[in-house]
């Protein structure tokens, strides 16, 4: 039985099959809630409201030509797309939407599985560098250098503001500071700073406007991913769509309060709680402009990360003196 | 580290083919360099074998955005030639079309700069607000782009008292929604970052590197065709040439939505005034010997076309000086120590119009990199010579 439990996990729920189509599903979303806030349509072709659209796409582009140009390092340049797939994936395992028993540590969910989330979060951006630089086209070039360039400065305001509801709850298990927050709703209100702080971190993460300076087409081409092509490009575009799904729901779990009660709820709050972030993630995206990678650093150095540590100070502030 | 990106002759920031040479410092631009001649179209050439009638229609044809800037500037000239004058109706009309045109140019355009900056959304907005203008001039012209209704000595047909209601309707929308493009550009914080401060040129490098239009107005040179040499019309209405004095892209963009109510206010005063009467004479089909320079502010700035008449139908030189030429000298001056991210922008802010300019063959040796500039007689000796000395290549042989 616990075998097939851990195939289920790994393979169906929330593994790799669900991941997949819920990624799918999300981009859909985000497509569509940009295109509406932009006064278009979005995809309506494929499917029900243009609901298979992602799902053709990524069809497509696995039966696209693929091609490795003759410069690169081959072995490095194939094994990135997968390497970067394979990442998300794990990350996915670990958020706490199957209904654990706190009382166990478990392979996927134990104490510092939040630090271990937030570090596979971080390994895409270094697979996304490497497939810039290693690519030895100048606009891959400068597109790997500009994904290292707003590494440094978003990554530490995450980081703080995504501790600090875990300083709150006590706890470095994603589980466990769900289940905080499921207990006392009312101090999901102290961390707004934070949440707030996190969400456009992790926009700039997910490399969207405006952080879409990476692939900045306008500016470099097609940046980091201009010799990619093909089956490599559509594990990547794919990467890029579960890297959302699970930014999504680290979000929801350490500010929103997860997923709790049965299957079916712990299943519904998932969709419900991703949803509600990859809409406001939408919305930023569609109200602003693409900013320069200058800006980005003291954009962050000037405003995310004293409010994270703000954000960190009140949580200490309120653990000292009202619990 | 050094290293030279190229920025064209393909790009996704360039409509048509032009090559930005950039040699940067991890992001900082230290040099620049352009490079035309991808796109040759012998518009001159053809000219000089055209009736003056026909060459309206060609002229029409120099630029997809700004049609009706280069028709009526060779309309206005060789009515000279012809020494006929259009009535004032037809002049009314001709430039009502001229106003209503540089309001779709300069939206384009600003849909255009939201793009560049990767603020899609702006884009979007701009572009659905444009059709509104669009349709206004398919229902005074029948056409979108090639509004084909300038004709020697007036223009092709005339507006009636619904239409002029309908045109007054539309300039409300495009009013209300002017108003709120100027809030977004001049508020947003992501947008307003970028343009701010970026490409700068002085009011005193504007003037020596004879920038012309909006790029010459965002640098405090108030330099306007319709002011300075108002032809036949322009002093009959009232408005002011809006300039900036912050001498970079976000000038530039507030110039162009300034000048998008100064066009709505020409419109109005246009539609109030109409005078009665024909819209057009007949003209001769000949002009006399003799030569006109002809004028006219096109969306993009100054636009000059110079004829030569010899006595026949057809005119013997036709010389067109687009905008964006004049732009270009300022172009390289204001990309040097900028960003790479801001390149698209500070190119995009000239409005360039690639295809209008394109005139030479330029010759650049791809080994010592030195340039020449080729006539059509030396590319056909050149062409000669090569086919007479090309060694027999193996293994080609006609099939059949």
């Amino acid at each position: 039985m616990a075998a097939l439990n851990t195939i289920l996990y790994l393979v169906v729920f929330p593994g790799i099959l669900f991941l997949f189509i819920y990624s799918t599903f999300v981009e859909w979303f985000d497509r569509k809630v940009f295109a509406r806030l932009q006064n278009r349509m979005g995809p309506t072709h494929t499917g029900k409201s243009g609901l298979l659209q992602p799902i053709a796409d990524f069809v497509k582009l696995m039966a696209k030509e693929d091609i490795v140009p003759d410069k690169v390092d081959k072995k490095m340049f194939t094994a990135l797309p997968v390497v970067g797939l394979a990442v998300v994936l794990t990350a996915g395992l670990l958020l706490p939407v199957w209904n654990i028993d706190l009382a166990v540590a478990s392979p996927i969910s134990f104490p510092g599985d939040l630090i271990v989330l937030l570090y596979l979060l971080t390994l895409p951006t270094l697979v996304l560098f490497l497939a810039g630089w290693s690519s030895t086209n100048a606009f891959s070039i400068l597109g790997g250098t500009r994904v290292l360039t707003m590494l440094f400065g978003y990554e530490v305001p995450l980081f703080l503001a995504v501790l600090s509801p875990a300083v709150l709850a006590g706890s470095w298990r994603l589980a466990e500071i769900a289940a905080f927050y499921r207990a006392h709703p009312l101090l999901i209100l102290p961390n707004l700073i934070g949440f707030g702080v996190a969400l456009i971190a992790v926009q700039a993460k997910l490399e969207r406007t405006p952080f879409d300076i990476p692939h900045a087409e306008t500016e470099i081409v097609g940046g980091t991913f201009t010799e990619y092509s093909g089956k490599k490009l559509a594990f990547f575009r794919l990467m890029a769509d579960i890297e959302m799904v699970v930014a999504a729901g680290l979000l929801a779990t350490v500010f929103l309060g997860g997923f709790g009660g049965g299957f079916i709820s712990a299943f519904a709050q998932f969709i419900v709680k991703t949803l509600f972030i990859v809409f406001l993630l939408s919305v930023l995206r569609a109200v602003t402009g693409r900013i320069r990678v200058d800006q980005v650093v003291s954009f962050a150095w000037k405003w995310l990360a004293p409010l994270a540590v703000l954000q960190l100070l009140i949580v200490i502030l309120i653990k000292g003196f009202v619990l | 580290m050094k290293f030279n990106i190229p920025i064209g002759p393909q790009h996704p920031a360039l409509k048509e083919p032009i090559s930005i040479r950039l040699t940067v410092e991890g992001e900082v631009i230290r040099d620049a360099d352009l490079r035309l001649g991808y796109n040759h179209r012998g518009v001159e050439k053809l000219a000089e074998e055209k009736s003056y009638v026909q060459n309206i229609y060609l002229t029409e044809r120099i630029c997809g955005i700004c049609s009706h800037s280069h028709s009526t500037c060779f309309v206005q000239g060789a009515e000279k030639l012809l020494e006929i004058v259009p009535p004032r109706r037809g002049v009314y009309l001709r430039y009502l079309v001229s106003e209503l045109e540089r309001v779709h140019s300069h939206l384009l355009w600003l849909g255009v700069a939201g793009h560049e900056a990767g603020f899609d959304t702006f884009f979007m907005y701009t572009w659905r607000d444009r059709e509104v203008v669009m349709d206004l001039l398919e229902m005074i012209s029948g056409n979108r782009v090639h509004y084909a209704i300038n004709t020697l000595g007036g223009v092709r047909r005339d507006i009636d008292e619904p239409l002029r209601q309908k045109i007054l309707e539309g300039l409300k929308v495009l009013k209300a929604r002017s108003e709120y493009y100027f809030k977004v550009g001049a508020s947003e914080p992501t947008f307003v970052a970028r343009l701010a401060g970026v490409g700068r040129l002085t009011k005193q490098q504007a003037i020596d590197l004879c920038a012309t239009g909006p790029t010459a107005k965002a640098s405090g040179v108030a330099l306007d065709v319709r002011k300075n040499d108002p032809h036949d019309f322009y002093d009959e209405v009232e408005f002011d040439v809006p300039t900036a004095d912050t001498c970079d892209v976000l000038g530039r963009t507030v110039v162009r939505i300034k000048e998008l109510f100064e066009s709505y206010k020409i419109c109005e005063q246009i539609l109030q005034k109409l005078p009665d009467g024909p819209v057009a004479v007949k003209a001769p089909r000949r002009a006399k010997p003799g030569e006109v320079v002809s004028r006219y502010e096109a969306p993009r700035g100054e636009n000059i076309h110079y004829i030569v008449a010899n006595g026949t139908d057809k005119p013997e030189r036709l010389k067109v000086r687009a905008p964006t030429l004049g732009n270009y000298a300022a172009t390289i001056e204001m990309l040097r120590h900028g960003y790479i991210a801001d390149v698209p922008l500070i190119f995009a802010a000239i409005d360039p119009c690639i295809c209008c300019a394109e005139r030479s063959v330029e010759m650049i040796d791809a080994r010592s990199g030195e340039e020449r500039t080729l006539r059509f007689s030396d590319l056909r000796r050149m062409a000669n010579e090569r086919a007479r000395t090309l060694p027999l290549q193996r293994n080609v042989e006609w099939p059949l």
